[in-house]
C-alpha cells in the first residue's frame, strides 16, 4: 500500500482540526491561540504541497511559500500587539480584552 | 510496507502527537517547543514529497524566527513563570527526549534521502518539460522569478508592512531619555550662550542658571 494524496489530505485535515480544537481549548491564553493558528496554516501548507507533488505542478509550492510569509508576518504583528497589551494592562487574558477604547 | 510509507507514518504520527501536545500543554514554553517539533515533522513530510526547498524554508523561517519569537514573548511576558521554575528539573528529560528525537529524525531523513532507498512520493514537482534534472530549489527559482514574480513582490511588501507595524507597536518612548535637538543647537548664538562676568578680586563666581538649549 503506497502513500498517496489521500494520506496527506487526511493528515492535513486532522492537523487542521487539532488547530481549531486548540482555539476552543485555550480560550484564555492568546499565545496558545496564535500557536493554534500556526498549526492550521501548517495544515494548509501540507495540503498545498501534497497537491503540488501529486499534480506535478510547482505553483502549489509557490503558494505555500506565500502562506509561510503571511504566517510569519501575522505572528510578528500578533506578538507585538500582545506585548503592547501586556505593557498597558499587565495581563494577556482574553476575557480582559473587551474594551477597544484607548 | 515500504520505507516511504514507514517514514510517512512516522512523521505523521509524531506531527499529530506534537500538535496535540501544543494545545494541551500546561506550560506555554512547552507548547512552543512542541510547536517547533511539529514544524520539524512537517518539514520531513515535505521532503518525502520532493519539496526540499519548502521544507528547509519551513525550518529556517518557523523554527529559526517565528518559534523563537514566540519563545521570547512567552518568557518576556512572565507567563506562569513560577510553575516553570518549580517543574524544571522534573521535566528536563522531556527536552532531552525531544532533542534526541529531532536529531534522530534528521539523521534518518538525510540517510534516506542520500541513499535513495525508495523513490519519494509522487514525482518531484517540476513543471517544465526537459527540466527533469533540475533540483527542486532551482525549479522553484525558475517559476518564482518569472511567472509568479508578483507573488514574490507581494510577499516582500507583506513582510515590510509587518516589520514596520511590529516596530511601531512595540517602540516605547522613554520620557527620561536625553535627546539631541539639532534645531536648538543651530539656533544658538553667542549673545545668549556666553555670559561675560566681572569677577571681583578675591571673590567667587557662581553659575547663573539659564535654560540650556536642547532641553
Amino acid at each position: 500500500m503506497s502513500i498517496g494524496l489521500g494520506h496527506y489530505l487526511t493528515l492535513a485535515a486532522i492537523l487542521f482540526t487539532i488547530g481549531v480544537f486548540g482555539i476552543f481549548l485555550n480560550r484564555k491564553n492568546v499565545i496558545v491561540i496564535l500557536m493554534s493558528i500556526e498549526l492550521m496554516l501548517l495544515a494548509v501548507n501540507i495540503n498545498l504541497v501534497a497537491f503540488s507533488a501529486h499534480l506535478n505542478d510547482l505553483s502549489g509550492q509557490v503558494f505555500a511559500l506565500m502562506i509561510l510569509t503571511v504566517a510569519a508576518a501575522e505572528a510578528a504583528v500578533g506578538l507585538a500587539i500582545i506585548v503592547t497589551y501586556f505593557r498597558n494592562r499587565g495581563s494577556i487574558a482574553v476575557e480582559d480584552i473587551n474594551v477597544m477604547k484607548g | 510496507m515500504d520505507l516511504t510509507a514507514f517514514f510517512f507514518y512516522l512523521f505523521a504520527s509524531l506531527l499529530i502527537a506534537s500538535a496535540f501536545m501544543v494545545i494541551t500543554a500546561r506550560n506555554p514554553v512547552h507548547a512552543v517547543l512542541f510547536l517547533i517539533f511539529s514544524f520539524f515533522n512537517a518539514a520531513g513530510l515535505f521532503v518525502l514529497q520532493g519539496a526540499e526547498f519548502l521544507a528547509l524554508i519551513l525550518i529556517v523561517v518557523y523554527v529559526g524566527a517565528v518559534a523563537v519569537l514566540f519563545l521570547f514573548v512567552v518568557m518576556m511576558l512572565d507567563v506562569d513563570f513560577a510553575s516553570l521554575r518549580a517543574g524544571f528539573v522534573e521535566n528536563a528529560w522531556i527536552g532531552v527526549l525531544i532533542g534526541l528525537v529531532i536529531v534522530g529524525e534528521l539523521l534518518a531523513m538525510i540517510y534516506y534521502w542520500s541513499a535513495k532507498v525508495a523513490p519519494p512520493v509522487g514525482a518531484p514537482a517540476i513543471t517544465r518539460p526537459g527540466t527533469e534534472t533540475l533540483t527542486n530549489t532551482e525549479a522553484i527559482g525558475r517559476v518564482l522569478y518569472t511567472e509568479h514574480v508578483y507573488f514574490f513582490e507581494l510577499a516582500g511588501l507583506v513582510l515590510l508592512v509587518a516589520m514596520v507595524g511590529a516596530i511601531v507597536l512595540t517602540l516605547r518612548e522613554r520620557q527620561v531619555a536625553k535627546r539631541q535637538s539639532v534645531a536648538a543647537q543651530v539656533a544658538r548664538n553667542p549673545a545668549e550662550a556666553v555670559d561675560v562676568v566681572d569677577v571681583p578680586s578675591g571673590g567667587a563666581v557662581f553659575p547663573v542658571t539659564k535654560t540650556q538649549p536642547g532641553e
